[in-house]
């Protein structure tokens, strides 16, 4: 295997064309060095991008939105002032990712690039509509969040191409987000059902919305549905009736050793009444 | 396969190894440096035994890639107690009886010194959930706890 410590991600992705083997990336590492030394996938090339200045940055945009860098650790996430008070569902989402330890190295990026229906952050950044820039051998693209996961540890992205950051859309006023995964145990778990919802109000009615569900379908899966259903409402129980069953219709979940088809269904519901309540209550100003 | 030379500090000093690009940071600690307090219980990253601390940082070392280590400040449990001095937690856990088996306790200790190097008077809560990711199959936990808090609480004092 050859290490490689690329200072720019031109060379990065040069070093990933001209590579002939298996190839990739490392960013925190959670996941590749786990598939390394299970033997599921050993590289030939390992291209580290964390050397790679502007990484480990958290920006606040020209449009007022946020530009995360791809190596921020979910421990960096968390203590930044600015994205906690403005994104706390994106936040809180990754910092469900693991232990403490976990949380000193996983990344935003390496989550959703890992592919997994059930990563904790995935949700709250489609909920957020995060995008992110997507660099490789034939250019730079833009690309919605929710269009990166393809099917369970697979992705949309080409051969040699990067996510090389995230952006965050502005906050604007009068906006909450949240998300809330169902796992048996307290921490270190795996999400049976995450669900994330981020709105903004007028006045007490919502304007827009937007519903997220992770570990109900064969990637993240945003549910519009859902979120036509909240718009002009105050979230009345109506609304919330009506919101959990065009999640729970949305969530087409297998049974697994987490859950069954039912069980999911049913956490889907509980889930994203809990969901918006928490994101609305953020959304009036009301802490929290 | 060609080695990489790698130059670090670790525990206040500097150091330099040959690493295999595949060798976790972990096994370059025990097998090139002879650092056998960082112990391997899983090599996934669930069980925290082999806790460190790169730039200050808490991570599971079987995670990180000894060549990654360039540059860095390692921490281990060999550089917790000063010379024969044991730190107030060390001290702490044999008081309490917070091990048996004794192979999560290096992790542990490092990981419980990360915290309260960071805060000085963390709840029983933020302990518990601190050390989350440090599986003890020996001590149902509660004694470490309680040695890590009264470990935070000496420390207070002698301040």
């Amino acid at each position: 295997m050859h290490y490689h410590k690329p200072q720019t991600f031109e060379d990065a992705i040069k070093i990933a064309a001209s590579a002939r083997g298996v190839t990739r990336f490392l960013a925190g590492g959670t996941d590749v060095l786990v598939q390394l030394r299970a033997g599921t996938v050993t590289p030939d090339d390992l291209i580290d991008l964390k050397l790679i200045p502007g990484v480990h940055d958290i920006v606040r945009a020209a449009d007022g939105g946020w530009t995360i860098g791809i190596a921020v650790s979910g421990a960096e996430l968390g203590r930044h002032a600015g994205l906690v008070t403005e994104w706390p569902g994106v936040v809180e989402g990754m910092n469900l990712v693991g232990s403490t330890q976990v949380q000193g190295r996983a990344t935003l990026a390496g989550n959703l690039c890992n592919g997994s229906p059930a990563a904790d952050s995935v949700p709250g950044l489609v909920a957020a509509g995060a995008t992110v820039t997507v660099v490789g051998p034939n250019g730079t693209r833009r690309l919605a969040v929710e269009d990166i996961p393809a099917s369970p540890g697979r992705t949309h992205l080409q051969p040699g191409e990067i996510v090389s950051a995230i952006h965050l859309p502005p906050r604007g006023l009068n906006g909450g987000d949240a998300y809330l995964r169902f796992i048996p145990r307290t921490e270190m778990d795996i999400a049976v059902v995450g669900c994330a919802i981020s709105l903004t109000l007028d006045g007490d009615k919502i304007a827009t919305a937007r519903v997220a569900l992770g570990a109900v379908a064969p990637k993240v899966i945003l549910v519009a549905e859902a979120a036509a259903i909240l718009i002009g409402t105050t979230l009345d129980d109506n609304a919330l009736s009506a919101l959990q069953a065009a999640a729970t219709a949305a969530a087409q979940p297998i049974t697994d050793r987490r859950g069954t088809v039912e069980f999911r269904k049913d956490v889907t519901a509980v889930l994203a009444a809990r969901t918006a309540r928490i994101a609305y209550t953020r959304a009036k100003g009301e802490a929290k | 396969m060609s080695k990489i030379h790698v130059s670090a500090v670790v525990n206040g000093d500097p150091v330099d190894f040959l690493a295999d690009p595949r060798e976790s940071l972990l096994d370059c600690l025990r097998d090139q440096l002879g650092l056998t307090g960082s112990k391997e219980g899983c090599g996934t990253g669930d069980c925290g035994a082999c806790s460190v601390t790169v730039d200050g940082v808490l991570v599971c070392s079987c995670l990180v890639l000894g060549v990654e280590a360039e540059g860095k400040a390692i921490g281990t449990v060999e550089g917790i107690s000063q010379g024969s001095t044991l730190h107030p937690l060390q001290r702490k856990f044999i008081e309490h009886a917070a091990l048996q088996c004794g192979f999560c306790t290096p992790g542990i200790l490092v990981a419980a010194k990360a915290l309260l190097d960071q805060n000085a008077s963390p709840t029983e809560t933020e302990v518990r959930y601190w050390l989350a990711g440090n599986l003890c199959r020996c001590t149902g936990y509660d004694k470490i706890v309680r040695a890590v808090m009264d470990a935070a609480s000496e420390m207070r004092e002698a301040v």
